[in-house]
């Protein structure tokens, strides 16, 4: 068969077949509902809580704190809607930043047209979030703030930390969008001062459709949909066991295996960004560090991310232009544009996201072909001298 | 998401490229995609005496639909007459290349757009040379 290079692990990751393992008994064998009272239903819920027992120990939080979700944009849409919704008499301000995923700038801009006061932050032509623009941004009104920890397409991670603690210091609420960063950055929502955090566990080798919320005990939130008042009534829904399962499973050897493989993963892109910056009129998208060991976003004059994806895709090897949502929309990708990059450099932009399974060779291969991709693409183009 | 003929055209592009001393160019863009077309045409005539494209090339920065449909357009009016390439829709561009999402719909009238002011630089120069 024909060499297939996947190096697209942040739009989402292959499921690892130690947690497969974990997971399959609870597709039939062990079929209970965790809300059922008989044996069937005790063996799925303690099988329920013995992950959530796991997932909080890998952020530092509490059990009680973790509520279990269908992912990364669910839980979003819990910490946005739910939080700004049951806080309304302290007021209406949410902070968060003009390159969060869809999942927190739709919802924001949702809540704006709802009459909440949001306000977007700039973000630096490095990618980077700064802790005096949040600072200039909070009011006495203002309920929540929410940056992500890393972002999806460019990888820089933001200071969490800081933010995190003014915002304690300020009395203001922090959620903190974490679904690239769970499992490959280490996380303690003690010292990063985090109150709700969102995570999905197909970014971190785990099945899709399932992710969860940290909300530290004490935060006021409502639910966004209404039902049988499962996750202390904060979302209904029949739990997801086999996947919950998997979920705590699959961070369970993330959290271990984190050094290791964030280690070799950064070797590998560092060996791939070198190598394209050596291709004329080649560039890297955001700061080098610090940035998603796995992520190498970067772009290239005079072609289009399109036709370079689909190119690589016929020799075989998986990138994508920036988020996989972009390839609906004409518009260039926000993340890009927040940081500065004029719009028709945004269209040349290509992102590769290593993985678990990325090899020596597969970077060598694509040092390889992607030249000859950029110089053929050059020439079909009118831009650029030729 | 695109029919296996933008795909194959995409992949197998015609006449790309530019013409040395050109009889007419058209340079368009579209500016929410960001996307640029150039088409430059030689004119010929034929045996009845019709001005005819002898000639046509073109240089696309684009999505894989503005690619393909360069390549189909200039394959479509290679050798035409002037009169029967201006006639040459979006519809039958769009039925040239088969299932594309209709926010794609622009990248053919981008195409088309190229051609024509190919078209029109042409006529524009001969009447200036004419006077
Ligand atoms: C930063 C970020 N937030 C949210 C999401 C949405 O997660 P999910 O696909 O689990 O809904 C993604 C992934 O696409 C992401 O990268
Ligand atoms: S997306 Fe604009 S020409 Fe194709």
């Amino acid at each position: 068969m024909k060499r297939r290079i996947y190096l697209d692990h942040a739009a989402t990751t292959p499921l690892d077949k130690r947690v497969l393992k974990e997971m399959e008994p609870f597709f039939s064998e062990r079929l209970g509902n965790a809300g059922s009272l008989h044996s069937f239903g005790q063996e799925a819920r303690e099988a329920v809580e013995k992950a959530r027992e796991d997932i909080a120990k890998a952020i530092n939080a509490g059990q009680e704190e973790i509520y279990f979700t269908s992912g990364g944009t669910e839980s979003d849409n819990i910490a946005l809607q739910g939080v700004m919704k049951a806080n309304r008499e302290k007021g209406k301000g949410l902070v968060t930043s003009a390159f969060e995923h869809h999942a927190v700038l739709h919802t924001a801009q949702h809540l704006e047209k709802k009459g909440f006061d949001v306000n977007f932050l700039p973000v630096t032509k490095e990618g980077f979030v700064e802790l005096s623009e949040v600072e200039k941004a909070l009011h006495k009104e203002t309920v929540l703030v929410s940056i992500m920890h890393a972002n999806n397409e460019i990888g820089t991670v933001q200071p969490v930390k800081e933010i995190g603690e003014m915002c304690r210091e300020r009395g203001v609420l922090f959620h903190s969008d974490a679904v690239q960063t769970v499992g490959k950055e280490k996380i303690d929502v003690q010292k990063m001062g985090i109150d709700l955090l969102s995570a999905s566990a197909h970014k971190f080798y785990g099945p899709k459709g399932v992710g969860f919320l940290y909300k530290r005990a004490g935060v006021k939130a409502e639910p966004i949909a209404f039902g049988g008042g499962h996750e202390k009534g904060l979302r209904s829904g029949t739990e997801n066991t086999p996947g919950i399962v998997g979920m705590a499973s699959a961070l369970k050897l993330a959290v271990k295996e984190m050094a290791e493989d964030n280690a070799r993963e950064r070797k590998l892109r560092n060996k791939l960004i070198d190598g394209c910056l050596e291709i004329k009129d080649g560039w890297l998208n955001g700061a080098r560090e610090p940035r998603l060991a796995c992520n190498a976003a970067l772009g290239f004059d005079f072609v289009e991310g399109e036709s370079m994806v689909l190119m690589l895709s016929d020799k075989g090897i998986a990138a994508s232009t920036g988020s996989a949502c972009s390839t609906k929309s004409l518009e260039p990708s926000h993340v890009l544009r927040a940081i500065g990059l004029p719009h028709v450099k945004c269209h040349g932009s290509l992102r590769f996201t290593l993985g678990r399974n990325t090899s020596a060779k597969d970077i060598d291969y694509v040092l390889q072909e992607l030249p000859k991709i950029v110089q053929r693409l050059r020439k079909i183009s009118p831009l650029g001298g030729k | 998401m695109y029919s296996e003929k933008i795909f194959k055209e995409f992949r197998h592009p015609k006449n790309i490229g530019e013409i040395k001393n050109p009889d007419g160019v058209g340079k368009v863009g579209n500016p929410v995609c960001g996307d640029v077309m150039h088409i430059y045409i030689k004119v010929g005539k034929n045996k009845k005496g019709e001005e005819i494209i002898k000639n046509v090339r073109f240089r696309t920065f684009g999505c894989i639909v503005a690619i393909a449909n360069s390549s189909l357009l200039t394959k479509m009016v290679k050798g035409k007459s002037l009169k029967d390439a201006e006639k040459i829709t979006k519809k039958d561009l769009i039925k040239g290349l088969g299932k594309m999402p209709p926010i794609k719909y622009h990248c053919s009238i981008l195409a088309l757009d190229a051609l024509r002011k190919a078209i029109q630089d042409y006529k524009n120069k001969k009447g200036k040379a004419v006077k």
